[in-house]
């Protein structure tokens, strides 16, 4: 079998997976936002927090349930890593400098798990389990809460209420994620991936001399960081690690891991607003990007040129020969068109487009499918801005799932697609402007651009994969992309919530013949035009010179 | 409805206070074709020029800033401007500053030919507005005083006499005039304006022809009608509507994201050493920014309320225009909307033992005396059907007429000893049996299919040799008007429901509800019905249009989000109403509607395309500012451009031409025809979008074609 086709062949079994999990998941996802019930442990939580579950909340409180939860979340995390010298359990390893410290509990509480230390030589099991990998789970939360507050704002009516944040959160985190991941930390691990609470191990190398390797809580760390698109590694190499991702099904069943919440959200917000086809437009749209990048992906790494391609057949430099092309192709698509951002091939080493695939797919916002929750809001985001250029075409006010998209929801949508442009080109200038930052880049020309480029534009769309090559490890990478995680995470969820309380105090306006309809493919077609015109605009310059550059010059 | 709009344009407007506005024709709705029914009369390049002068008034920046979009290009003009007189010998700086001048006055010139259609009506509607002095009655009301008309307070009352100009809105208390509205209707037959009843509003301005009314004033001066139309046919009262404010809020949140990616962009170019001259940067800047739409949007917006005044129709507030593209549902007056104002004869019928020649002949007799739309129907209809002559009064010698009254209710005629009567079921019946005649058995049976079948039955009834008899009945019935049925379809596929509204009995409005095809009837109206029925489509999230005219329709019509009031309605319904008909036209509703999407397509399909542009003109520019660092980039080329300063400078030239080139389709909007939202989306889309792609590439491409024969550019 060639490795094409059984890079097809593994695109085609994924998309099967998928698509079996959809309805399930995706339904049983719509009950658990929906249920009135509580069980006994949330119970205890809500009771330890001091939180009402009952209590439906208008959109400010919803916000403030949010920034305060990640504000604790944050310098719990920071305080935790300064810690790390006196906290038993570390491995003997030192407290993290304080810029360091505030990047990864930055990262970690944004999502992002953009890591600018050495996983197995910093960061002792306290901090993994008990900081990183509780934050794996509780962002992820966060996201999905924000996402489902924002579909209740367009399934009800003259209301502000947006349901219950802490209730959210708790039941996203005890009902969805955690029983995934024991599953799937049971599948890791019958694959091999390591799970205990070993030491550091010396061994030997065939070659003389040794090695380190680290034992930890890996699988269960692992299942998490894909299923919570969060991406934060264990070890450096992150998913390219034996530890992490043994064999080739173990690859295929992380990429799963990545993408099936994300998928199965839109089932979840067809069945709360009432109208399956409007969450199956959106898978649409979703699927056509996801499967298009990964074609284009595939296409570009098979195809390059030059005599150390045509012995590799491709583009191998940076890949494991374990997954070959296909696999690495389809992983670095699915972790960049979501908020995911573990690597299981080395980005940086990608061809020239390749690169502005990756970069390309994170820039649209991380929207499809996104990460868990944040992609389904930022498609909505952008489905509203469809609605409001296109709707105008059938002659009549603006209207999406019967809500009128009027001044006040076109501010709170402008304000969202303006944050995260904002953040990664005015870093990205500001690095390159300034005579230090520079000295982080370990390559010239077009490629060493793209490194800065891509830190930036990982960290404000909460990817947190890197592109490898760039020494982020300095004040000032530490500081600047800390703050682009934390506001390209939080902004846009202020106004996410703002929309949604918006549209949830709307009357809805009924749907005729005149009405845009927003479950046709001509809809899906519209939405995706939309979405890579109006990215494409404001990042062309910027991918000319870098990726762009790159990749035409050969 | 285009021809006489071509008509107006056509005709400049004259010295004398003539209307400016044909008198509205009443064209039948089903013979028109349905494209381009509300097109919006024909541009003139002439409008260009003359507006130039004030285009260029308008670049003060403190206008300006109201535009984001514009206002962006207005400083990089300044930019470029300061920027190539310090190196004068730059030929491309100077270029590239004269094209962003002119983007900049060509939007100002689309605003400035938009605001001057509307100039020269205000201008006419000023003369009428001459000022006058009112005879005002004393507080004791014995004698007059005479003021200027500015003077007039509400509640005064005024004495106007034949050969006066009204001096200010009001309401005549007392007497009968015929006044000449044509100041502000178009249309030259006088009018009757009576004290009391729904024919009471007068309007400063308008001419009494005869009689003497007392008016009492119910506006200030300075706010009266004709004042309120001045200012908004001058766009002078226009104020943003919310989806103008919403699309300026996107446009300008688009114009941020670019000015980001230009800014930024300089500390990149500069690392891969192709430091970018200013003049290039903000070039670029300008190409991006969404300035097509950015430069039409307040064209648009004025050009659909000036569609609006072209058919005779004021919208108080541009938020009415809007919301008609919105509308779900449409009430409709049945009279003079849905049928003709009259009930016509459709049939004769005869009772048993007559026969229907015998039964037309007495009908056509009896009515030859009824001059009432009714009677001259049954005239018509006895010829047309029965081929018989019309007979005049004259050719029968000894006849004695008998003419229609309320009292009597019935026509007839006594000729040779024959006494021949039509009229209402229950008269004819009285006059037969006082004639010591009897009423035939299945005339009653008769009268009451009509009356089931929506119809109103008249009887025929004859006194001759043979007695007194009933002969048959006349079948009246409503008429719809030609081509209802089609465009109430057309109205259902673009997702409107009509609701007909009739004072009728259920019964009849159910027949003529099906016959006109609307989708509901509501039978038996009062104006409280009618408000219910408003709000309870409304609390479905519906909005509703009506039109109305009398003073109880008033609430209803404020009630309504477009409220519609006919001019020749009480001044109480044209206060209500968010749009006053002048030609008291109810059928225009459905034209009201259509402009108001018209409107937002027009918007819509601008703000696609010049987005959609912007594509191209990367290809353009990109290339052109970053090959000489990577070479490779030149293959981004695919237009082919003859050099970097062409290339640039085509894209700039491209961008203030498309403006002018679409300041034609800005104001006559565009074609619009009734369809499903989801035909009207791919149409659209195919056209603006898919168009707005691919025209800037060959309008650039010609272009530098052009330029590039100029030496030294090439």
């Amino acid at each position: 079998m060639s490795p094409q086709t059984a890079g097809v062949l593994q695109l085609l079994a994924l998309i099967g997976a998928l698509a079996l999990a959809y309805r399930p998941l995706g339904d049983y996802m719509a009950r658990v936002y929906s249920s009135e019930k509580h069980y006994k442990p949330e119970k205890w939580i809500y009771r330890a927090i001091g939180a009402n579950p009952g209590t439906e909340m208008r959109w400010p409180a919803y916000l403030r349930g949010v920034l305060a939860f990640s504000a604790v979340s944050v310098l719990f995390l920071y305080a935790l890593q300064r810690l790390q010298g006196v906290l038993p359990g570390s491995l003997g390893f030192q407290s993290i400098d304080p810029d360091q410290a505030f990047n990864t509990a930055a990262s970690f509480v944004a999502n992002t798990n953009w890591q600018s230390y050495y996983g197995e030589q910093a960061m002792g099991h306290v901090v993994q389990t008990g900081g990183l990998a509780v934050q794996n789970f509780v962002s992820a939360a966060v996201g999905m809460a924000v996402a489902v507050a924002l579909v209740r704002g367009f399934a009800r009516s003259r209301t502000g209420e947006l349901g219950n944040f802490w209730a959210d959160l708790v039941r996203g985190t005890v009902r969805i994620l955690l029983p995934m991941a024991v599953i799937g930390a049971l599948v890791l691990v019958a694959c091999g991936a390591i799970q205990n609470f070993a030491g550091i191990h010396e061994v030997g190398q065939f070659t003389g001399g040794s090695q380190q390797w680290n034992g930890g809580a890996v699988a269960s760390q692992e299942v998490i960081k894909e299923l919570g698109t969060n991406g934060g590694g264990y070890f450096n190499a992150n998913s390219a690690h034996p530890f992490e991702n043994p064999t080739p099904f173990s690859n295929l069943f992380e990429i799963f891991l990545i993408l099936v919440i994300p998928f199965s959200l839109t089932r979840t917000f067809g069945r709360m607003v009432g109208n399956l086809r409007q969450g199956y437009a959106i898978l649409a749209t979703m699927a056509v990007i996801w499967i298009g990048f990964t074609a284009l992906m595939m296409w570009t790494e098979f195809a390059g040129h030059g005599p150390a391609f045509e012995a590799a057949g491709g583009a191998m430099e940076g890949k494991e020969t374990r997954f070959g092309i296909g696999a690495s192709a389809i992983f670095s698509v699915a972790t960049t068109l979501t908020s995911t951002g573990a690597v299981n091939s080395f980005h940086s080493s990608y061809t020239g487009f390749g690169g502005g695939i990756q970069l390309l797919g994170m820039q649209l916002g991380e929207i499809a499918p996104g990460g868990v929750g944040s992609g389904l809001y930022g498609m909505l985001i952008m489905a509203v801005i469809a609605v409001f250029i296109a709707g105008l075409m059938v002659g009549r006010t603006p209207e999406y799932l019967g809500k009128k998209i009027g001044t006040r929801e076109i501010k709170f949508a402008a304000c969202y697609i303006l944050i995260t442009p904002a953040l990664v080109l005015c870093f990205t200038a500001a690095a390159m402007a300034l005579p230090t930052p520079a000295n982080s880049m370990t390559n010239t020309g077009a490629h060493g651009f793209s490194e800065i480029l891509y830190a930036y534009t990982s960290g404000a769309n909460n990817n947190g994969s890197a592109f490898a090559g760039l020494n982020a490890d300095t004040q000032w990478f530490n500081s600047t992309i800390g703050i682009a995680m934390l506001l390209g995470r939080f902004l846009p969820m202020v106004f996410v919530l703002a929309l949604a309380g918006s549209l949830a105090e709307q009357k809805p306006v009924p749907e005729t013949a005149g009405t845009l309809r927003t479950d046709k493919p001509l809809y899906t077609g519209l939405l995706v035009g939309t979405i890579m015109i109006i990215t494409g605009l404001t990042y062309f310059p910027a991918l000319a010179l870098g990726p762009l550059a790159e990749g035409l010059a050969s | 409805m285009t021809t006489d709009v071509k008509k107006q344009d056509a005709m400049p407007p004259t010295k004398e206070a003539a209307p400016t506005r044909a008198p509205h024709q009443d064209v039948p709705t089903g013979h028109k074709p349905a494209e381009g029914r509300v097109g919006g009369g024909l541009f003139d390049p002439k409008q260009l020029l003359k507006s130039f002068p004030d285009a260029v008034r308008k670049l003060d920046p403190r206008v300006m800033v109201k535009s984001p979009v514009m206002f962006v290009v207005l400083v990089g003009s300044v930019v470029t401007t300061v920027l190539a007189l310090k190196d004068p010998t730059d030929w491309f700086g100077w270029a590239i500053t004269v094209w962003l001048w002119l983007t900049t006055v060509f939007a100002n010139l689309a605003e400035a030919v938009a605001e001057g259609r509307g100039k020269a009506q205000a201008d006419t509607l000023r003369k009428a507005k001459t000022d006058t002095v009112a005879r005002r009655l004393t507080q004791d009301g014995k004698s007059e005083e005479s003021v200027p008309g500015t003077e007039l307070r509400i509640g005064d009352l005024v004495v106007c006499e034949a050969g006066d100009i009204i001096p200010g809105d009001g309401d005549v208390v007392e007497g009968v005039a015929s006044v000449d509205e044509s100041a502000i209707t178009g249309e030259s037959a006088p009018v009757i304006r009576e004290s009391g009843g729904d024919r009471s509003a007068v309007t400063g301005g308008t001419k009494v022809l005869s009689d003497r009314i007392v008016i009492k004033i119910t506006t200030k001066p300075g706010e009266t009608f004709i004042d309120r139309m001045i200012n908004l046919v001058e766009g002078a009262a226009r104020q943003k509507t919310p989806n103008e404010i919403a699309l300026n809020i996107l446009l300008a949140s688009l114009t941020i994201v670019f000015l980001l990616a230009v800014v930024t962009l300089q500390p990149f170019a500069v690392y891969a050493g192709a430091k970018q001259s200013l003049i290039v940067l903000t070039a670029l800047l300008v190409c991006l920014i969404p300035t097509t739409i950015g430069a039409l949007l307040s064209a648009i917006g004025i050009a659909g309320m000036d569609r609006l005044v072209q058919r005779n129709v004021l919208a108080m507030s541009g938020r009415a225009v809007e919301a008609a593209g919105d509308v779900s549902t449409l009430l409709l007056d049945k009279t003079g909307t849905i049928t003709l104002g009259n009930r016509q004869a459709a049939e004769f019928v005869p009772v048993k033992g007559t026969t229907a020649a015998e039964l037309a002949d007495a009908a056509q007799l009896s009515s030859l005396a009824d001059e009432t739309p009714e009677g001259r129907s049954i005239v018509v209809l006895a010829k047309e059907k029965y081929g018989l002559r019309e007979r005049h009064q004259g050719e029968l010698g000894q006849a004695e007429w008998i003419a229609f009254t309320a009292q009597t209710r019935m026509s007839g005629v006594d000729v040779d000893g024959r006494k021949v009567r039509k009229g209402a079921t229950g008269s004819v019946v009285a006059w037969v049996e006082g004639q010591g005649g009897r009423v035939a058995e299945d005339a009653q049976a008769l009268t009451d299919t009509i009356s089931q079948a929506g119809g109103t039955p008249l009887l025929v009834a004859v006194e001759d040799a043979d007695g007194a008899r009933v002969l048959g009945v006349i079948h009246l019935k409503d008429v719809v008007k030609e081509g209802m049925r089609e465009r109430f379809d057309e109205l259902r596929r673009m997702g409107i429901k009509t609701v007909m509204i009739t004072g009728d009995n259920p019964l009849t409005a159910k027949a003529i509800a099906e016959e006109a095809g609307v989708d509901d009837f509501l039978a038996e109206a009062t104006p409280e019905d009618k408000m219910a029925l408003i709000k309870r489509e409304q609390a479905g999230g519906k909005l509703v249009a009506m039109t109305g005219d009398g003073t109880n329709d008033a609430p209803a019509l404020a009630q309504a989000d477009v409220g519609v009031a006919m001019n020749t309605g009480t001044s109480a319904a044209k206060e209500a109403g968010n749009m006053v008909d002048l030609d008291s036209n109810p059928t225009k509703l459905i034209e009201i509607v259509e402009i108001g999407k018209q409107l937002l397509i027009t918007r819509g399909a601008l703000t696609t395309f010049s987005i959609a542009n912007d594509v191209a003109k990367y290809f353009a520019i990109i290339p052109a500012m970053f090959a000489v660092a990577y070479p490779g980039l030149d293959k981004l080329n695919i237009m082919g451009l003859a050099s970097p300063e062409s290339a640039i400078l085509s894209a700039v030239i491209f961008n203030a031409l498309i403006i002018v080139a679409l300041v034609p389709l800005a104001l006559k909007g565009v074609q619009y025809r009734p369809t499903s939202a989801d035909r009207m989306l791919r149409r659209n889309l195919g056209l603006y979008g898919l168009g707005g792609l691919i025209a800037p590439f060959i309008g650039i491409k010609l272009i530098d074609l052009l330029i590039s024969l100029i030496p030294g550019i090439g």
